[in-house]
């Protein structure tokens, strides 16, 4: 009883964060809709027994995404209004389309049905949550069964860490750098030159 | 009042034409539209999950992780694309990115 209440609060919020975050005025405020979308399906997670991915969820999701993509709607000085017009001229075919498809995959809820051997082909059987915890189960299967699916999403983050770093770096024309090769080399016949100065008659 | 498989089911998918529904909606908004694929994936990552709570199965979880990998690698390169285009055309609609081909 408690766990349907839990459901529906945690599934009501995560639909009405997401609309929000569609259909706000202020991209900052959509930012922060998702960030209340992606807590509340953390929370989805947390009731379907995954903890693990809950708890990465909030920690990937709502303290780097979501700040990355607050930090790049508040770094960059953009015209909103001027991008929010002609925002109803597509509301009618985004309607429809989103229609459409609500309506198909309503009609598979209604008809589909597990295979009757689904249960025996499970590739990595879930252990009983009483004796290994979610972190535990996935933590073993990781790291053995799917070590090289783990190696390649970290492949992957590389990739994208090194093509961020590579489309935004810019080196612009004449700004003042230091140079600390040209510091060390420097020497005291360099900068200092002693004149000898006769009394009376000056340089 | 059981909470069933197919509950989960139908929040995906709800979840999943809205972030549908938010492309067509922000045509124009870049940001609005990585925002909306994130929504997207988010339930891509519920079904998973209540398959894998449902059917016994770690796969899905694995698997789920792997997206928010792709997610998070998918939303630093696509800001990182957008920044890029806002330097060199002071905007970020866009109805004219096909301006850039070369």
């Amino acid at each position: 009883m408690l766990a349907a209440i839990a459901f529906y609060i945690f599934a009501a919020v995560t639909v009405a964060a997401a609309v929000m975050v569609v259909a706000a005025r202020n991209p900052v405020h959509s930012v922060l809709w998702l960030i209340l979308a992606f807590f509340s399906a953390a929370g989805l997670f947390m009731l379907l027994g995954a903890e693990f991915l809950a708890l990465i969820l909030i920690v990937v999701y709502v303290g780097a995404v979501a700040v990355l993509f607050l930090f790049v709607v508040m770094m960059l000085d953009i015209d909103f209004a001027e991008l929010k017009r002609g925002m109803l001229e597509y509301l009618p075919i985004g309607g429809l389309i989103g229609v459409i498809l609500l309506v198909e995959l309503g009609m598979i809820f209604s008809v589909w049905a597990f295979a009757p051997e689904a249960g025996t082909l499970a590739a990595a059987p879930a252990p009983a949550m009483a004796q290994v915890t979610n972190t535990e189960a996935l933590g073993h299967v990781i790291y053995t069964q799917y070590l090289y699916a783990f190696q390649a999403a970290g492949l992957v983050l590389l990739v994208a860490m090194i093509g961020a770093i590579v489309l935004t770096l810019r080196h612009r024309e004449g700004v003042k750098r230091q140079n600390i090769a040209a510091q060390v080399e420097r020497r005291r016949k360099d900068a200092v030159e002693l004149k000898n100065v006769k009394p009376g008659q000056g340089i | 009042m059981e909470i069933t498989l197919t509950h989960y089911l139908v929040v995906a998918a709800i979840l999943f034409t809205i972030g549908i529904f938010g492309i067509f909606l922000n045509r124009k908004n870049v940001i609005i539209i990585l925002m909306s694929i994130e929504l997207m994936l988010l339930g891509v990552n519920i079904n998973l999950v209540a398959f894998s709570a449902w059917l016994g199965d770690l796969a899905g979880q694995v698997f789920a992780l792997m997206v928010l990998t792709v997610a998070a690698a998918e939303a630093a390169i696509g800001l990182a694309i957008l920044v890029v285009y806002f330097r060199n055309r002071g905007t970020i609609a866009v109805d004219d990115v096909n301006l850039m081909k070369g």
